[in-house]
């Protein structure tokens, strides 16, 4: 045991360094940095009444000005105050929704690769029906049975969006599957658990993390979509539900572009940095796949 | 082909099981924010009570049956989508032709010298460009050549597919349709045409390994014919074929894009179905998109076995 610990703290200490050398995923984590923490402070350096429509002191769609920074929305809220609150709940839709899409991607993937025969073939059956069908009418219906809220946004796309893993994680196991040192643990009577768990699971981990960093760039996207819909919670002010209101309060059509930009930016922004982070984490990882 | 007709039917089932499943009171999902006389709530009671399996082989035998009405327009779903249908074939056929093109051009040029200026900048941007939900690059395209903004006066109409009074079957009427396109096109066109190029890029990339390419350079043939006729037709089957794959991503854009610019196709449709929520027309809508992605999927499929002779075994 103290010889894996000691395998596996090297094998960090590599990463991290082969990581720091990696120019584009550390401008990407250094972004991150600056959203997570303004996703944390929110709540304590802003009050809540900012986000109150009856306690609003500005005037509609006001332009930028010295005490409205990115001007204000349809009911006198400042934006530069609603979109720092709306980085606390997309982050964390974003990362909730891909801890469920990676655990049963995961999931799936070892066990679609490990089990040979009817149930394995049912796995990978319904694996690729989930990549065959197009993601936004998928969710879109699921969206509406379960009904608007922050926890059903984090569901519908945590099982519309993990297909793509679990094709990845399937195709790493199979590869693993033909290893001697399976075949060893098998012989010498290891039971499923035991083989998923103590020998498949840790070598496709650098490729679940990995993986997992380009899934929450997606998620993040998908949040965005879902709420310009209406699908998501009406009164939490996602990035995704604040371009939702702008749309529908006539911000376009009056030309209030502060209303429209900054959350975009912000989406862009999160989103490029994780893919940044994902790219970088696979080239270290996974040579062989990365160009 | 048969995997395609599998996975068409589990739609179905899917389709029909997804809104009888959950808890709560049908009849109130079917009428959410809609005042209906006693009549039709009786009719609708009477259709719901009837047992599952009868609803759901009534459902199977016909999921096109003309009888099948929308909750909110009272109009048989599948004449609307019949009437949306051509809207958003002539907006996602435009961008995806000019984004393939143009983006199999840039995917050639960056993925020839990987590593240049020119690959640096141009994956650059399609990162970005990748990164964007495309409906607020639509929402800004808007803001600034429609209502004009940063000193650019709004040339382009804020939405719709013609101006009103305008008859669309002479040239003049064609015109108008096509000063109306620009906008949503031009943002799907960026949005795909990133897609696209990074794949064509990626795929130029693998085919550079390959021997036959040392071969042919050996030969003394010049670096642009080994590329135009060895490389490119290589790495273009791969790229083709993911076009067609990547129909349910381009079903996502034409969603949120024809919102935004109200161009009258099967997206907006989606968009006014869920302000009801009009279930029959959701779900005839869903199961239009998945057969179209099947269908693409399907003929991606058929492609690489008639070009590729390695996969024929």
């Amino acid at each position: 045991m103290s010889v894996a610990s000691q395998r596996r703290r090297m094998a960090f200490a590599r990463f991290s360094t082969g990581f720091r050398h990696d120019r584009a995923g550390m401008a990407g984590l250094a972004i991150l940095a600056v959203f997570v923490a303004t996703a944390i402070l929110a709540p304590i350096l802003i009050p809540e009444s900012a986000l109150d429509v009856t306690k609003a002191t500005g005037g509609r769609l006001d332009s930028p000005s010295w005490s409205y920074p990115l001007g204000t929305d349809e009911s006198g809220r400042s934006m530069l105050l609603l979109l720092a609150w709306g980085t606390r709940i997309s982050l964390t839709v974003g990362l909730a929704a891909t801890v469920i899409s990676v655990v049963i991607g995961t999931l799936f993937g070892i066990m679609a690769g490990h089990f040979r025969g009817f149930g394995g073939h049912a796995l990978v059956g319904v694996t690729d029906w989930f990549l065959v069908i197009p993601f936004l009418p998928l969710a879109i219906v699921l969206a509406t049975v379960l009904g608007p809220s922050t926890m059903n946004l984090i569901i519908v796309i945590g099982i519309t969006s993990w297909a793509g893993t679990a094709r990845l994680i399937r195709a790493q196991t199979l590869s693993i599957e033909g290893r001697p040192y399976l075949e060893r643990s098998r012989a010498l009577g290891a039971g499923n658990w035991h083989q998923m768990t103590r020998h498949v699971l840790p070598n496709v981990f650098p490729l679940v993390l990995a993986n997992t960093t380009l899934t929450v760039a997606i998620v993040i996207l998908s949040e965005t979509t879902l709420s310009f819909l209406g699908l998501g919670d009406p009164l939490a002010p996602s990035w995704g539900s604040l371009l939702d209101r702008a749309f529908s309060s006539g911000a376009v059509s009056s030309g209030a572009w502060w209303y429209v930009l900054p959350p975009g930016i912000c989406v862009v922004l999160v989103v490029l940095a994780f893919t940044l982070v994902g790219r970088a984490t696979e080239r270290i990882v996974d040579p062989g796949r990365a160009s | 082909m048969l995997r395609a007709v599998v996975t068409l039917v589990f739609v179905v089932i899917f389709n029909f099981f997804l809104f009888r499943m959950l808890p709560g009171d049908p009849i109130g999902l079917y009428t959410r924010g809609r005042n209906q006389d006693a009549e039709q709530l009786l009719e609708l009671r009477r259709a719901l009570n009837k047992p599952l399996l009868e609803q759901f082989l009534t459902y199977i035998r016909n999921p096109f049956d003309q009888a099948i009405d929308s909750t909110r327009f009272s109009r048989p779903v599948w004449e609307m989508i019949g009437e949306r249908v051509w809207p958003t074939i002539l907006l996602l056929g435009t961008a995806i032709v000019v984004a393939s093109l143009v983006g199999i051009w840039i995917g050639i040029r960056a993925g020839w010298k990987p590593g240049g200026r020119f690959d640096r900048m141009s994956t650059g941007a399609t990162l970005m460009l990748y990164s964007m939900p495309e409906f607020w690059l639509g929402m800004m395209l808007l803001i600034v050549f429609s209502v004009g903004a940063f000193g650019i006066p709004g040339f382009f109409p804020v939405g719709g597919m013609s101006t009103p009074g305008v008859d669309t079957s002479t040239p003049l009427g064609w015109l108008n349709v096509l000063w109306h396109l620009v906008l949503p096109c031009t943002t799907l066109i960026l949005i795909y045409l990133a897609d696209y190029a990074l794949v064509m890029r990626a795929s130029l990339i693998d085919e550079r390994k390959q021997e036959y390419l040392t071969l042919a350079r050996a030969k003394g043939l010049r670096d642009a014919v080994v590329r135009k006729r060895h490389a490119v037709p290589n790495a273009l089957l791969p790229t083709i074929t993911l076009i067609f794959l990547s129909l349910g991503f381009v079903v996502t854009g034409a969603i949120t894009v024809e919102t935004v610019f109200s161009w009258p196709g099967l997206g907006l449709l989606t968009y006014e179905a869920l302000r009801g929520p009009d279930i029959p027309l959701l779900q005839a809508i869903f199961l239009m998109f998945s057969i179209a992605v099947i269908v693409a999927n399907l003929i991606a499929e058929l492609l690489y076995v008639t070009f590729d002779p390695r996969v024929r075994s």
